[in-house]
């Protein structure tokens, strides 16, 4: 592929790739047989002309690629604060992709859609949480893999044989024993989101391992985990024993060697983890932000009720972030009415954070997703209280924040 | 202070001089910098409000999102980059950034990788000349 035999584009691709595989510590580049590429964010004229570039020179994905957010829905931007440049500029990086051949999935959530890998799969993933999730809870094997590298392991089928590809680099190091935390806590649907949130802060740059789960969550609290623990840190496989496929027990997730550090968590740990995630302070309420990783089907299946025969409060906007691929289900499912009817607005192929959409006079946000919670006090400038799904839509109804802290507390 | 050297393992070979800018704590650059202005915004993290733009950054390594690299690759384009990138462990994200910028722009940063107690003498503040063979000068 270096001499150009595979084109020009896989040329390139493959001398960014040749150039990195030393750095990350492979010695030989080695077959992947799925990719997503979340190098479809358009950010500014360098990820625009680095796509442009790729596709003008004939690039064509050699495998299954399914392709994460962009930077603009390209249907509903005009109800938005988008600017026009930017939704042109970010189409333009939309279209550079889709003519690569990749599946226009336009997800963050890929995990979520046909492309699912499967255990043991040879992946080249982007997107942290999509690379936590694939790792922790699949079983797939995906390196951590950055923008612009996503890209050129789909057009050459390779990446470089390292890190979380081998067996002997995806054993534990960091042990974490929840001590003292009740089924009621473990049950409550802001746990998985919390706890995320405070093991990526302990892992630092280690695989940690956690240990006393007695629930076996659904699937879309995984999800929440996997986007919290690779929003305040680097992880990229978290093994959660008895629900990781490599951990049915912690001697398992050790791959049997000893644990290099040992950390008890306790309700208080998991209090403050709760309290950092909120940034707001007051109950004043501008909107409601859900699909931090891009709401499912389940998900609409979980809101539908609650906002049945609701409407939010005229001065609180209630937004959702989702794919084209789980509205539609969800508008089979009879579940999209009762939550359009509710006065939400849905935002397809992107996200708050990702979209120049929140016109400023939008200060306050409530969501129950760690990863807006985390991000959008720095890319947004705006304030963030972290809650259940139940609270966020109570709070919209309201039209101020309202928490039910029970659960917490009196644990 | 007498001048010195410390021995880095250079991930990204290259030449740069600036002024230091230390942190002991990861940083994403996705929600972390703002390449229009070369500031770090990260409201959680102990550098925020400050510019990086120019200045040899040394940060354990990068956490957080995919898109670090991206964030990085239009900083190279719009000359809001810091001049090098100094970190604890081999960091694949930053390495990649500069590889992709030499490839496209044909500007890269170097990246040096240096132990850790070496990452803990420097201080921001000092003046700083990195080499290609990964020699870090301390002046």
């Amino acid at each position: 592929m270096l001499n150009g035999e595979r084109g020009a584009a896989a040329q390139l691709a493959m001398s960014i790739l040749v150039r990195m595989a030393p750095v990350c510590g492979a010695s030989s580049l080695m077959d992947i047989t799925q990719a997503h590429i979340d190098s479809t964010l358009y950010l500014g004229d360098a990820t625009l002309e680095f796509a442009e570039r790729l596709a003008a020179l004939g690039a064509r994905v050699a495998v299954p690629t399914s392709l994460n957010v962009s930077g603009v829905d390209e249907c509903g931007w005009k109800d938005w604060a988008v600017p026009p440049e930017w939704a042109a500029k970010a189409a333009r990086q939309m279209v550079a992709y889709e003519r690569m051949g990749a599946v226009p999935t336009w997800t963050c959530a890929p995990y979520q859609t046909q492309l699912r890998p499967s255990f043991g799969q040879q992946i080249a993933w982007g997107e942290s949480n999509a690379i936590a999730f694939a790792n922790s809870v699949i079983g797939a094997r995906t390196e951590r893999y950055p923008d612009l590298l996503d890209i050129c392991c789909a057009i050459t089928g390779r990446a470089p044989a390292a890190g979380l590809h081998l067996t002997e680099n995806r054993a534990g190091q960091l042990l974490i024993r929840l001590v003292g935390v009740p089924l009621p806590v473990q049950q409550d649907d802001q746990f998985f989101a919390v706890l995320g949130h405070l093991v990526g802060q302990l892992a630092q740059d280690r695989v940690p391992v956690v240990d006393g789960l007695v629930v076996r969550p659904p699937e879309d609290q995984l999800k929440a985990f996997a986007a919290a623990v690779a929003s305040s840190g680097r992880v990229a496989l978290c093994h959660l024993v008895g629900i990781t496929p490599e951990a049915p027990t912690v001697a398992d997730a050790f791959q049997r060697r000893a644990p290099e550090s040992t950390r008890d968590l306790t309700m208080a740990d998991l209090r403050s983890a709760r309290d950092e995630l909120t940034t707001a302070d007051g109950d004043r309420l501008d909107m409601v932000i859900l699909g931090s990783p891009h709401f499912s089907v389940e998900e609409f299946r979980r809101l539908a009720p609650l906002v049945a025969g609701k409407r939010r409060h005229p001065d609180v906007k209630f937004l959702v972030t989702s794919s084209r691929l789980m509205r539609e289900l969800a508008a089979e499912a009879g579940v999209l009415a009762p939550v359009v009817e509710f006065g939400a607005q849905i935002t397809l192929d992107t996200c708050i954070l990702t979209s120049p959409m929140l016109p400023p006079e939008i200060k306050t946000l409530m969501t129950n997703s760690a990863k807006y919670a985390y991000y959008a006090p720095s890319l947004l400038n705006t304030r963030v209280t972290f809650g259940s799904l139940a609270d966020c839509v109570r709070s919209a109804v309201d039209g101020h924040v309202v928490r039910d802290d029970s659960a917490w507390r009196s644990a | 202070m007498a001048e010195r050297v410390i021995a880095g393992r250079a991930i990204v070979p290259g030449e740069a001089e600036g002024e230091a800018l230390v942190t002991s704590e990861a940083l994403s650059f996705w929600g972390g910098y703002d390449f229009q202005t070369g500031t770090i915004i990260d409201t959680r993290h102990p550098l925020v409000g400050v510019r990086a733009a120019g200045r040899v950054l040394a940060v354990p390594f990068s956490k957080g999102s995919s898109t670090t690299t991206a964030v990085l690759l239009e900083s190279v384009r719009a000359g809001t980059a810091p001049a090098a990138i100094l970190t604890t462990g081999v960091d694949s994200f930053f390495a990649l950034a500069s590889i992709v910028a030499d490839v496209m722009y044909g500007k890269s940063f170097p990246v040096v990788a240096l132990e850790a107690e070496d990452f803990e003498s420097l201080k921001t503040g000092m003046r700083i000349v990195v080499s290609p063979s990964g020699a870090i000068q301390l002046l």
